[in-house]
């Protein structure tokens, strides 16, 4: 299949979306095919490869939704939403958005929410390496310097606030333990990280995130603590913490003398 | 430094110490573990399935051998699936 040098790629593409259109104009092909017939095998490759794509990427809520209802799904956000740039590994990043837009799905109301994790879990994989700072030089920072140092976070860090439990469920389905019934009464706050080659995922306390998000933006350990504080009156720093350095998520500490 | 923000310094401190330590902890018991080869079931694997996979969780098939899960250490050779038994290096298909 050749196309010719008048060539109209909005066309292209709203042929390529649509199988009910016709074969964009100035198609030829080689043999004596039909060019409308190469088309159409173009088309099936370019929409399958993207559905498997979002399979791929999105594999806790192809199981929560079943392989044939997701399909139908991704089929439904690929002809809505084409990849922005040549790299696969980005496609997806409106997917729960559009899935919390999409009415079949409203009965699994934390279905955008797993979304958005699976999302990050490939963000994180794909981030830039940095080597996360040691447990033992984290120890030996002066105590009193604690309250006003700032943090560095690696680079692949992303935390998700929900008001379902997504780390349990996201969890219950990678794990070979069977799935026992989950109480979908709390939220839960997913925090990500790859320090080396491997993702990690684990559960912050609530407020986690926004301490999380608090140190992104450089403020210091004792205004991270108020920032959790104002979305949780009792939050559990201690917790918290200990959750970050097993992460890895530190790549350095930084006391402000 | 006013008395209030003296305790809260002194809470992020003793935060971190017992932090610290209990990340430690944890961590010496995750270096208990080994990676080991085709012993994962379809889709539940830790990490390493093929080249350009998104890891964990990417497995095509019930005991890759190309991917691996956390198992307590020395265990993993003495794991047998119905493909066979678990290894440390990856396994030819």
């Amino acid at each position: 299949m050749t196309l010719s040098a008048e060539f109209d790629q909005g066309a292209f593409v709203r042929a390529l979306l649509d199988p009910d259109l016709p074969a964009p104009d100035g198609l030829e092909a080689r043999h004596g095919f039909a060019p409308e017939r190469r088309f159409a095998v173009y088309r099936n490759n370019v929409c399958v490869g993207l559905i498997d794509a979002l399979a791929e990427r999105f594999p806790v809520c192809r199981q929560l939704v079943g392989d044939e209802f997701f399909r139908a799904m991704a089929h439904c956000y690929m002809r809505e939403f084409l990849p922005r740039t040549p790299m696969l590994f980005e496609y997806g990043d409106g997917f729960a958005t559009f899935v919390a837009s999409f009415e079949p799905a409203r009965e699994l109301p934390y279905l955008p929410d797993v979304a958005r994790l699976e999302y990050a879990i490939g963000q994180a994989y794909h981030a830039e390496d940095a080597a996360p700072a040691p447990i033992d030089v984290i120890r030996a920072i002066p105590p009193d310097q604690l309250a006003d140092a700032t943090a560095a976070l690696h680079p692949s860090t992303h935390v998700i606030s929900s008001k379902y439990p997504i780390v349990s469920i996201w969890r219950r389905h990678m794990s070979d333990e069977g799935l026992a019934p989950l109480e979908l009464d709390h939220g839960e706050e997913a925090l990500v990280v790859r320090p080396q080659l491997a993702v990690s995922v684990a559960a912050l306390p609530t407020g986690g995130s926004a301490f999380v998000h608090a140190l992104e933006d450089g403020r210091t350990f004792t205004q991270a603590v108020a920032a959790a504080s104002g979305v949780a009156a009792d939050f559990d720093l201690r917790g918290c913490l200990q959750e970050l350095l097993l992460a890895e998520a530190f790549t350095a500490i930084r006391v402000s003398r | 430094m006013s008395d209030k923000k003296l305790c809260a310094a002194f809470a992020i401190a003793g935060a971190f110490a017992a932090a610290c330590s209990l990340a430690e902890t944890a961590k010496a018991a995750k270096a208990e573990q080994e990676k080991c080869f085709g012993v994962s079931l379809k889709g539940k694997n830790d990490c390493a399935a093929g080249p350009g996979t998104s890891c964990a969780g990417s497995s095509k098939t019930d005991y890759q051998g190309s991917a691996w899960k956390y198992v307590p250490k020395g265990t993993c050779t003495s794991i047998v699936t119905p493909k066979g038994k678990g290894s440390l290096e990856p396994i030819a298909n």
